[in-house]
């Protein structure tokens, strides 16, 4: 981030209406200038009616000592939208009850938008704190010229330029319009805060919107409503590239409310985020567009996908995961290990497809006027949303405004917006604002789907059950095949999501990935790769420390190895896109994390009743060290609770501690929706789930009772949070049924499994 | 024509009578608090009061509320917030936030019942809640505090 500059913007002409005159107004460029110039369209702000300004990321200073932070990153939970700007507060030293947030339409000048990945906090926390001190010297300096001091007698305090000497005061507000006029000072200038004196960064706070949220305000997606509005519920193609071949929508257009259907073009492959097509039913609320849709009588073409069937996919899965793979790592000689014997245990693992269901579904509100279209939506990627938008309406992206609303939940579905796409079809064809609300059996059936994956694992167990030889394999169809539907291996990210960055100590390794085919949207969803790889990986060392009769926390130690750092430069390991100088796979950093989940848990200390039983998995994860305890309960019919778990986890610096405790917590939850019922399935190309009756989440009874989420004190550099919690959580409670029951878990979800001793 | 009440304000409907309380407060009144989450009585995410006693708006058409007391999460606090609201500001319960009206209004329910519920009567009033961030360990501690500072 070291090479974006913070501008004074103060005296730029676009800020007129969104800020006061004699503002102070920083924006920084993450564009190179001629980049940023040559998007000349100034834009509507997203509170600002009727004002222009150029949104990059900024912070201004009102002189009424209001402070306004822009949040450029996607709220859905995370509690990003007020982390971020509380990092920059803090630098600011700014009185935070004097904050107002402004959530940042898409536009390319904020540099990637696209929150997921859980990589916010890491990549913005530095140009945060350049911007609030940035900010702060420039007031420092306007003080000390009105007083006619060095401005290094100056302090601030809470939104106050303070001279002890003189017991003199004067508050942010009252010298923004003297700073404005000052030169940015050189990032070699800022003097930052040291992290003891740090008043908001780790430090845990109330999300911004809370009391908003706990009143029923008006803040999501799904609650945007635009006069002249109208409602579109949509059919898509049953099957993945199906088309219409027919329809009849009379009786449909008999239902009171609707007013006319539209027919949306297929999509032309790869779909991307483009709409899936089909018919929408346009009516004048979302109930009579529900009925209307019911009503409609369609044909349809259900092309190749139609062959799809979960059974048989899962056969070939399987057995391509017994066949030689594409190597995507390799240390030293595993076929010879194996051959000179020692104990060979094998062991295959299977989990299905599952779908994100997001409380909210996929919603949005579009309105196109001549060529140019604003639209509102819960998206992750207010960008994407601009590209899709402008390539389903063939017009170019500036013209495409997009606002973020808050996100009824997320996981990753809503960084794909061919839901926005499908408002603003529709909002042309209809000549007015346009909302469309999918039904939770759309979100279901016409997800970006978790990918199904197969794995099979081998190890040759030598002296003290140690593996002198370990083969992993895993066959899933890619991500990647949403932008190329030939696609046929895991990508170098998905590869690198606990599989070719396995951190064991084992001389001879070698890593495989087999091919596949995808026959349905497969999209990112929270951790991604990462679930089914550490759920194989986890699940395969409990396997092997009872093959070897050690205790698994031991055992894991053991295959973690000695404190060192693991450098995987020659694959090509992508390390989530962070440096390897400063975040190194670091094996001191997981075993502590294993230490503590053990000794937290009472691991080995605490006697447990019988049917009762803990297991454990560690993962690294978005540059996040975890290690997880799960306590299981199985009663005489095999009903399972959950009283207990214990998380512990390594992200580096944490920004808001109470907020990533609730991630952690959330994680466990979500954990628990995937192991215990998660699966979809397809017959023929249709998803055979449609709602929660059929594809259940974790309820409360279902749920962790307890989750103890420990944050290790670091320096290190911030890492994620949103995610990481999941991929451990998954073996560790599979593990820990095996310890209750004696029944080894191969295949997700838990619902297939009898669990009755 | 259908008559009721909608956070003490008295509305007249004749429309759809099939059409569920749920869309009425969302499209028709823009009382948008109330959120749609599964339209099948499945998550709880509509759920309003019905002469106190808490209903999934998704399913209820407009026929069976005539004469209705109806609040919804914007009607609940009389005087400010509610206790219950106050008790998921402290505790820091919501993560996304959008199935929290539906868990206030239905843990309002609850408290209004039993004003010091076990485990056991919070898993049970509960159960048709979904909360998909996975804020349920701070959902049943709000309860509990709400209900020690009313006891
Ligand atoms: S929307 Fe009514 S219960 Fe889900
Ligand atoms: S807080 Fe997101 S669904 Fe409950």
């Amino acid at each position: 981030m070291n090479t974006n500059s913070i501008e004074n913007v103060s005296r730029r002409r676009f800020l007129k209406g969104a800020f006061s005159a004699g503002a102070l107004v920083l924006g920084v460029r993450f564009l190179p200038q001629v980049l940023w110039a040559a998007v000349r369209e100034p834009l509507y702000g997203p509170d600002v009616k009727d004002a222009v300004f150029n949104p990059n990321l900024f912070v201004g200073i009102e002189p009424n000592g209001t402070v306004i932070i822009v949040a450029h990153r996607s709220e859905m939970g995370t509690g990003i939208r007020t982390s971020l700007p509380r990092v920059l507060a803090d630098e600011l030293d700014a009185d935070w009850t004097r904050v107002k947030l402004q959530q940042g339409i898409g536009d390319a000048r904020y540099g990637s938008q696209n929150t997921d990945g859980s990589h916010s906090i890491r990549e913005f926390f530095d140009v945060m704190r350049e911007m609030g001190g940035a900010a702060r010297l420039m007031l420092v300096r306007a003080a000390a010229q009105r007083w006619k001091v060095s401005p290094d007698e100056c302090e601030t305090r809470l939104s106050t330029v303070v001279h002890a000497a003189s017991g003199r005061k004067l508050g942010y507000g009252e010298l923004a319009r003297a700073a404005a006029k000052l030169p940015v000072p050189k990032k070699q200038e800022l003097q930052f805060k040291p992290s003891s004196k740090w008043r908001y960064i780790g430090k845990s706070a109330p999300m911004y919107d809370l009391a908003g949220i706990c009143s029923g305000k008006p803040l999501y997606g799904i609650d945007t409503s635009l006069d002249g509005m109208v409602y579109a519920s949509i059919e898509h193609p049953p099957v993945l590239g199906g088309k219409v071949k027919s329809y009849d929508d009379g009786e449909a257009r008999r239902v009171a409310g609707v007013r006319r259907t539209v027919q949306i073009p297929p999509f032309k492959p790869p779909y991307a985020f483009q709409a899936l097509g089909g018919v929408a039913v346009i009516a004048d609320n979302t109930w009579a567009a529900f009925q209307g849709r019911s009503k409609l009588k369609i044909e349809w073409d259900n092309g190749p996908n139609a062959s799809y069937n979960s059974t048989e996919y899962r056969k070939m899965l399987e057995e391509t995961a017994r066949k030689p793979g594409k190597v995507v790592r390799n240390d030293g000689d595993v076929e010879a290990a194996f051959a000179k014997g020692g104990k060979i245990v094998e062991a295959a693992y299977y989990t299905p497809h599952v779908a994100h269901a997001p409380m909210e579904p996929p919603n949005a509100v579009a309105d196109y006027r001549e060529g140019k279209v604003t639209a509102w939506a819960p998206t992750q990627n207010p960008q994407a949303v601009q590209d899709a938008v402008a390539g389903a309406l063939g017009i170019k992206k500036e013209n495409v405004i997009c606002h973020v609303t808050l996100l009824g939940g997320a996981f990753g579905r809503k960084s794909m917006p061919d839901y926005v796409a499908e408002a603003a079809l529709l909002s042309k064809e209809v000549g007015r604002p346009v909302k469309v609300t999918w039904r939770r059996e759309d979100d279901i059936k016409f997800d970006y789907f978790h990918s199904v994956a197969a794995m099979y694992m081998k190890a040759a167990l030598g002296e003290n059950g140690r593996p002198s030889a370990w083969l992993q394999r895993s066959v899933f169809p890619s991500l990647m095949s949403t932008f190329d539907a030939n696609t046929m291996y895991g990508a170098p990210l998905e590869v690198g999501m606990g599989w070719n960055d396995i951190p064991y100590d084992i001389p001879n390794l070698r890593v495989e990935n087999g091919p596949a085919k995808a026959h349905v949207r497969i999209g990112w969803l929270r951790s991604v790769a990462n679930i089914y790889h550490a759920y194989a990986v986890q699940s395969f060392s409990d396997e092997l420390a009872h093959v070897a009769q050690r205790d698994p926390v031991e055992y894991l130690l053991d295959l973690i190895g000695p404190p060192r750092i693991i450098d995987l430069k020659s694959i090509g390991y992508w390390n989530y896109n962070g440096n390897t100088e400063q975040y190194p796979i670091d094996t001191s950093r997981l075993r502590r994390v294993v230490e503590m989940a053990a000794s937290q848990a009472g691991w080995g200390k605490r006697k447990l009743g019988k049917g009762s039983g803990m297991g454990i998995a560690a993962h690294r994860s978005f540059l996040t060290y975890v290690a997880t305890v799960v306590e299981v309960e199985v009663n005489d019919k095999g009903e399972l609770k959950i009283p207990r778990v214990d998380t512990v986890v390594d992200a580096g610096l944490v920004v808001s501690p109470d907020v990533v405790r609730n991630q952690f917590e959330g994680a466990a939850v979500f954990g628990t929706s995937v192991t215990r019922t998660g699966e979809i399935t397809a017959t023929n190309g249709v998803i055979d789930q449609s709602n929660f009756h059929n594809y259940p989440v974790a309820r409360i009874a279902d749920a962790p009772y307890y989750t103890k989420v420990t944050l290790v004190e670091s320096n290190a550099p911030p890492a994620g949070v949103g995610e990481p919690g999941v991929p451990p959580f998954v073996p560790a409670l599979c593990n820990a049924v095996y310890a209750a029951t004696g029944k080894r878990i191969r295949e997700l979800p838990l619902s297939k499994h009898n669990l009755k001793a | 024509m259908i008559r009721l009440k909608v956070n003490g304000v008295e509305h007249s409907f004749d429309g759809d009578s099939e059409m569920p309380l749920l869309w009425y407060v969302r499209d028709k009144l823009g009382l948008t608090g109330t959120k749609f989450g599964c339209g099948e009585a499945l998550c709880g995410a509509c759920t309003v009061h019905q002469n106190g006693k808490a209903v999934r708006s998704c399913v209820l058409p407009m026929s069976a509320v005539q004469g209705a007391e109806i609040v919804t999460i914007e009607g609940l606090g009389k005087n400010g917030l509610h206790p219950v609201q106050k008790a998921w500001i402290r505790f820091n319960v919501p993560q996304c936030g959008y199935c929290q009206a539906g868990q206030i209004m239905q843990a309002v329910e609850l408290l209004n019942s039993k004003a010091a519920p076990t485990d056991e009567d919070i898993e049970r009033a509960m159960a048709g809640n979904i909360c998909r961030c996975g804020t349920y360990q701070r959902i049943r501690a709000a309860i509990k505090a709400a209900a020690r500072e009313s006891a």
